[in-house]
């Protein structure tokens, strides 16, 4: 581990952004409050900031998403940036050599920041490794690595409706082994001084050695919650709910769906988040998803400050 | 092949099999050595070579070196990996059958033997495949293959998924006295992993292979192997528990060998750092804790032998997301500087560590024990132990240009190798 934190060039300013993990509070801490500045752009009638005006940025997503790469599609417009969306269909022997190869031929293009969402770990450090200076990466989802833009987005969350990170208890439930979204809300909340975190998962979601990310393990999802101050809950994927991982959606529901009553051991002010798209009925009933404790829906609009933030600042339009 | 007088002086002699270390001549004709330590009068050299400072030691044998012939020259070819094995000391190595095609016919393993024949340099000996194109299900002939030059039979990193047919291989091989090589690896378990299943690959969000996979694997085959007698040889363990295991069915009698690669004595999962694709290995480096357990089964005898694991890989198929990153590193060009940084590191003498590069795979292999002693092939290796190099593209003759040693600073260089008392590689110091 003696290679030099990609994301961070030598003066220590962030030049991408991978991961949550290994980036100094102080820059996490920047992007929340950028993103706070921008929440009042996107609630005026003019949506628009000229902060990257001239710059090209290019969506580029080797796996299908419609919502994240319309929240970056959207968070770009509004800061006057030109965007090109590209969704690169890949079958798995062409994958990596069209990566770099399609990384090169955009940035001869002159692009000035890709967004890159992939199926494989890793995907974004690799094109960060190899594309010119100057050129900006953010990762929208490698594989099961790291999503950094949702975990901030839960950040500005967390700190919006509860404050100071250094008193709460979070508990994340749910498919921690393939989430992505998961490791980079741990990085993300344990660097921003979280003293307690807690994973909820049977045994077959969770990945080995999950404590060493500096979280503690439960099973007992009522337990797990008790006296918790925000519930992140995960998305189940459906290829996971028939199989050896798991006998059914409804048995998972019945263990580790959250409903009102498990809910109710958790603080009385409590905070439900989930990175959606939501299953109702499998992780989340909906009774929850849409009562007073939710904030799913703020979430979304969070959502597209925190990537103008973070935008605007690998451009270094706004010093943070 | 008419080999001429050589006289080497002045180096340090290391004898792997007796231990010796002394400083004298070797004399060398037709091919062998004619003496040992004092010069023979009246012998008239046809070349002399000066190598005060040097060690001599025998040439190392490599239990695992890819030449990637047939079937993937783009990789790497003959030419460049026999050029590679001499330039790291290697006079003999066995390459493992995953070939394209496989190595499961008399005719493919008669035309690998006649190519490197041809080139004259380190003595290859073939693996023969187990099975037919190491699908796992039906047996090579393997006697026809021994006879076309095989050393043994195993599956390479090729799953054998039925333990029917391994049952079956392994009574086979023992009723003629074949060696079985196989890399203890449960198919199911290790299936989609990409990793070890620690705390790295979580936090990289990569598919992990549990140590169950290698010693659930184990366990098969240690328990087959003593049903049958068959003499198997078990490749590349990775992990603590799978030394334990075979620490025990070693102090219960049973008559196994096995060897280590030498990225996994000196790297573990932490190395992966940012996903480095040179350390997408099969298999795959584990923890620290494991990395330890191996070194000191190495140094207790467990594991009898370290091999190269050489697997050259062109660039394109490692610059890709780890998971798609074909495994494999360079390694023909290391293993001498890497078995000596161990030695170092462990307070070993070089004629202990050099046992598991010379006399050990000699042992496994079913070859006489590489000595330095007159009447033994002229099969020889001139390092000098004190020249520090550093590991780049550059200074690898071996087509494949990956490992995850790149930028280490190794201590170590070879300077001559001699074959069958020929001299096949000579490099100027610096």
């Amino acid at each position: 581990m003696t290679a030099p934190n990609p994301q961070l060039d030598s003066h220590g300013r962030l030049c991408h952004l991978l991961t949550t993990e290994g980036l100094p509070a102080s820059i996490l801490q920047a992007i929340l409050d950028t993103a706070g500045s921008f929440l009042t752009v996107n609630a005026r009638e003019v949506k628009k900031v000229p902060l990257l005006r001239g710059k090209s940025v290019f969506n580029l997503f080797f796996e299908p998403s419609t919502r994240t790469r319309t929240t970056f599609e959207i968070a770009a417009k509004r800061l006057s940036a030109d965007v090109v969306n590209l969704t690169v269909a890949t079958s798995s022997q062409t994958k990596g050599e069209t990566l770099l190869d399609t990384v090169a031929n955009l940035s001869a293009m002159h692009a000035d920041m890709f967004v890159v969402r992939h199926s494989q770990s890793g995907a974004a450090h690799l094109i960060a490794r190899h594309v010119g200076a100057g050129i900006h990466v953010i990762n929208a989802g490698d594989g099961r690595h790291a999503h950094p833009t949702q975990a901030l987005l839960d950040m500005y969350t967390i700190r919006h409706y509860k404050g100071d990170f250094r008193r709460l208890r979070v508990a994340i439930v749910g498919d921690i082994l393939h989430s992505r979204v998961a490791r980079s809300e741990i990085h993300a909340l344990t660097t921003l001084g979280v003293p307690e975190v807690r994973v909820i998962a049977p045994r077959t979601l969770l990945p080995m050695q999950v404590e060493r990310l500096g979280v503690s393990v439960w099973q007992d999802m009522a337990r797990g919650l008790e006296d918790v101050d925000v519930v992140m809950m995960l998305r189940l994927q459906n290829e996971r709910m028939n199989g050896a991982l798991l006998p059914s959606a409804q048995e998972y529901f019945r263990a580790y769906g959250l409903t009102p009553e498990k809910l109710a051991r958790a603080r009385p002010d409590a905070i439900v988040m989930h990175p959606g798209p939501m299953n109702r009925g499998v992780e989340i009933d909906s009774a929850v998803a849409d009562g007073r404790q939710s904030v799913i829906l703020p979430q979304v609009t969070f959502g597209i400050a925190v990537r103008m933030a973070v935008m605007s600042i690998l451009a270094g339009q706004v010093e943070p | 092949m008419s080999a001429g007088r050589i006289e080497i002086r002045g180096a340090t002699l290391v004898d792997p099999l007796s231990g010796r270390e002394w400083t004298g001549v070797l004399c060398i004709e037709d091919g062998r050595l004619l003496s040992v330590g004092e010069p023979v009068a009246g012998f008239r050299p046809d070349r002399i070579i000066e190598a005060h400072g040097l060690v001599a030691c025998p040439g190392l044998l490599d239990l695992c070196a890819r030449l990637r012939e047939p079937g993937y020259e783009y990789k790497a070819h003959l030419e460049s990996e026999m050029s590679a094995a001499v330039a790291g000391g290697v006079t003999t190595l066995v390459c493992p059958p995953d070939t394209d095609p496989p190595l499961d016919e008399p005719g493919l393993v008669e035309m690998l033997k006649y190519r490197a024949r041809g080139l004259s340099q380190a003595n290859v000996y073939p693996l023969g495949a187990l099975t037919r194109g190491l699908q796992g299900q039906r047996l090579t002939e393997m006697a026809e293959l021994t006879e076309a030059g095989c050393v043994a039979f195993g599956q390479a990193d090729a799953p054998l998924q039925d333990a029917q047919v391994l049952l079956r291989a392994m009574q086979y091989a023992a009723t003629f006295d074949y060696g079985v090589w196989l890399r203890p690896q449960d198919a199911s378990l290790a299936r989609g992993g990409v990793a070890h299943d620690g705390e790295v690959a979580t936090r990289l969000g990569l598919a992990g292979i549990p140590v169950a996979a290698e010693t659930v694997a184990l366990s098969t085959i240690l328990l087959l192997a003593r049903d049958t007698g068959a003499r198997v040889h078990l490749c590349r363990l990775s992990s603590a528990a799978g030394v334990d295991l075979v620490r025990q069915a070693r102090a219960s009698g049973l008559r196994v060998t096995c060897d280590v690669a030498a990225a996994h004595v000196h790297l573990s999962e932490m190395d992966l750092g940012y996903f480095d694709a040179n350390c997408h290995l099969i298999p795959p480096l584990r923890s620290g804790r494991d990395r330890a357990a191996l070194r000191a089964g190495l140094a207790d005898g467990t594991i009898d032998a370290v091999c190269s694991d050489h697997t050259p890989v062109d660039d394109d198929a490692k610059q890709l997301p780890f998971a798609e990153a074909e495994p494999g590193a360079t390694g023909l060009e290391l293993l001498l500087p890497l078995i000596l940084q161990w030695a170092r590191e462990e307070g070993l003498p070089f004629a202990l560590a050099l046992r598991r590069v010379t006399t050990e795979p000699a042992r496994i292999m079913g070859l006489p024990a590489p000595a330095l002693a007159p009447g033994a092939p002229a099969d020889l290796c001139l390092f000098d132990p004190l020249a520090a190099w550093q590991v780049q593209p550059g200074a690898l003759r071996s087509q494949g240009k990956n490992t995850p040693f790149l930028g280490w600073e190794l201590v170590g260089q070879v300077r001559y190798t001699l074959v069958a008392g020929e001299v096949v590689y000579a490099s100027a110091p610096g």
